[in-house]
């Protein structure tokens, strides 16, 4: 309707013009090319390389320790939310700076200290040990690593949700006799359920695809505690560049169904949102009433 | 008593709030804060002046040096890719856009060593240009460029991703005003945009730059590891840890720690200084004022 008003801003052309190459050139060709190049292979030998003894279980210990690091994360990740919004304690301040850490700590140096604390004579695998929990070059150190990778994304995205909840929704379901456990299960789980979803969803997919953490607490041994990037790492390294690119494919053909997964978790937590605000109004007129 | 019925199910019980404080902080003490403290405590664990020793070694200079070199390369890049992609985004309507969006978000999901896998595709001896690059005589793979490909590729989204959001809620009006004005497309640029998103750009910075700094499994995919001329300080860390070196290893990994921790310290005061300046101009338009 209005193209002619839009136009009033000069550099339209030119800016999109230059994001739309950047990315062709940079993101979608080097993409593509791989596609290109699995495409040598064909599908049915891409499944049969993906779906070899050694790649099954690398993609199997890559799954499950990415979705248990997830729920840790999800389970953990709305308390230290709800802590963080909703309690107030001393450093609170340092303590929600801190936990980006992850996000700004290299991968690298995360797995070296992770290895480090959890290894037998470490100060938590001297303790973990005796107890006969071995976390350092075992499964569950994979998990320790993607659990310390992903720990931002469920607090960061329930954050600024939890800070939404409007009071009055919690004191309304108060005056009609609600528990506390009640009005937390009937009224505020709902809201942040989207969220919760989303944060867990993102952790997912970033702990799918980590490296660099993984490889200094893993051990790295074939089908036990081998993740599928060292695997795509070690096909390369012994010049089998189609191997390796197969197992890359699927990876990225998972990775684009989990964005398109994280897109409409994120426009149902958007919408449901918006959805909520007749309540809310409500809740409010139910407070100003009592008042 | 209603008021009494009202705190019970608004507020949790004390004991709940005690558990959920002990829970949450726990949680981060063990994930975050140990292994954060643990980086320095290794790497000075012989002392000071073998600390500082550690540090001089050429090879760690090196890597310092060309992890500098990489992030300043890709600085230009990002900033002009996100404020292009910004602009085109936020202000303009066009079809295909929450496509665009999505395909900007595309290198969060893909794992770093497929992001450093599709440049070995293009451009490695076997890639589709490698003959070319071979008879010119340009090595990209194995060298700097492809490690500055692969770190460009890996903080593609974040500047965009900062500033989409930030210039849509701005909105238009002030630029349409200077435009109408008289001023020319740069004079609004320089004049009204850049001190409008300055801030944000600066967080998209802050962050890009960390990950460039630290980012491990891109570049190792491309690096070939050359001591001295193709490693940066995360795959020297790798390199001194494997070689049993644990002080160097922990010296090399505790500068990229204190980066982190600048990193940190940086972006919260940029986010104090945006919400500061945020609820400057909510204070300005009193009449839009909610509590």
């Amino acid at each position: 309707m209005s193209a002619k008003s839009q136009r009033v801003l000069p550099g339209f052309g030119l800016a999109l013009g230059y994001t739309l190459v950047y990315l062709s050139l940079l993101i979608l060709l080097p993409l593509g090319g791989m596609i290109l190049k699995a495409s040598e292979l064909g599908f049915g030998q891409i499944l049969d390389i993906a779906l070899g003894e050694r790649s099954l279980a690398a993609f199997r210990v890559t799954f499950v320790s990415s979705l248990l690091a997830a729920s840790i994360n999800a389970f953990f990740g709305l308390i230290v939310a709800w802590i963080l919004v909703r309690y107030s304690f001393p450093g609170k301040r340092f303590v929600d700076a801190l936990v980006d850490l992850p996000f700004a700590l290299p991968t690298a140096v995360a797995g070296i200290t992770l290895a480090t604390l959890y290894a037998g004579n470490g100060w938590l695998g001297q303790y973990l040990e005796p107890l006969g929990v071995k976390v350092a070059y075992t499964p569950l150190g994979i998990i320790v690593a993607l659990t310390f990778i992903t720990l931002p994304f469920v607090v960061r995205t329930l954050q600024p949700v939890i800070e939404d909840i409007e009071t009055e929704v919690e004191e309304a379901a108060a005056s009609l006799g609600a528990s506390r456990w009640q009005t937390f299960v009937k009224a505020i789980f709902p809201a942040i359920g989207p969220a919760l979803l989303t944060g867990f969803a993102l952790a997912f997919a970033r702990a799918l695809g980590e490296f660099g953490s993984v490889i200094f607490i893993a051990g790295n041994l074939p089908l036990i505690s081998e993740i599928v990037p060292l695997l795509i790492i070690s096909k390369l390294e012994q010049y089998d560049v189609l191997g390796a690119t197969a197992l890359a494919v699927v990876m990225l053909a998972i990775s684009f169904v989990l964005l398109l997964v994280i897109n409409a978790l994120q426009w149902w937590a958007a919408n449901r949102h918006k959805n909520s605000e007749p309540l809310e109004v409500a809740a409010g007129k139910t407070k100003a009433g009592a008042a | 008593m209603s008021s009494n019925k009202l705190t019970r199910a608004t507020q949790e019980p004390a004991w709940v709030r005690y558990t959920l404080l002990t829970v949450g902080l726990g949680f981060l003490f063990f994930f975050l804060g140990l292994p954060l403290v643990a980086v320095f405590v290794e790497a000075l664990a012989q002392g000071l002046p073998i600390y500082l020793e550690a540090l001089k070694e050429s090879e760690t200079r090196s890597a310092i040096w060309l992890t500098i070199v990489i992030a300043l390369a890709v600085l230009p890049f990002n900033i002009l890719f996100g404020v292009a992609a910004a602009w085109a985004i936020a202000k303009f309507e066009f079809k295909g856009k929450s496509l665009l969006i999505t395909l900007i978000d595309l290198p969060f999901a893909v794992s770093p060593v497929v992001a450093g896998l599709i440049f070995i595709l293009m451009f490695g001896s076997q890639g589709y240009f490698g003959g070319l690059l071979a008879a010119k005589d340009v090595k990209i793979i194995f060298a700097v460029p492809g490690m500055i490909l692969a770190t460009l590729f890996i903080t593609f989204p974040f500047i965009a991703r900062e500033l989409i959001p930030l210039m849509q809620s701005q909105g238009k009006d002030e630029e349409e005003a200077a435009i109408s004005l008289g001023a020319s497309g740069w004079q609004m640029f320089w004049r009204v945009t850049l001190p409008n998103i300055k801030w944000g750009l600066l967080y998209g910075v802050i962050l890009s730059n960390a990950r460039a700094m630290g980012e491990f499994g891109a570049v190792s995919v491309v690096s070939g590891h050359i001591r001295g001329e193709t490693n940066t300080l995360p795959l020297h860390v790798e390199i001194l840890y494997n070689e049993y070196n644990a002080i160097g290893a922990f010296a090399a990994a505790s500068v990229l720690a204190l980066l982190a921790l600048v990193t940190l310290v940086a972006k919260t005061i940029v986010e104090w200084r945006m919400k500061a300046e945020t609820d400057m101009l909510n204070a300005e338009l009193p009449g839009e004022k909610t509590s």
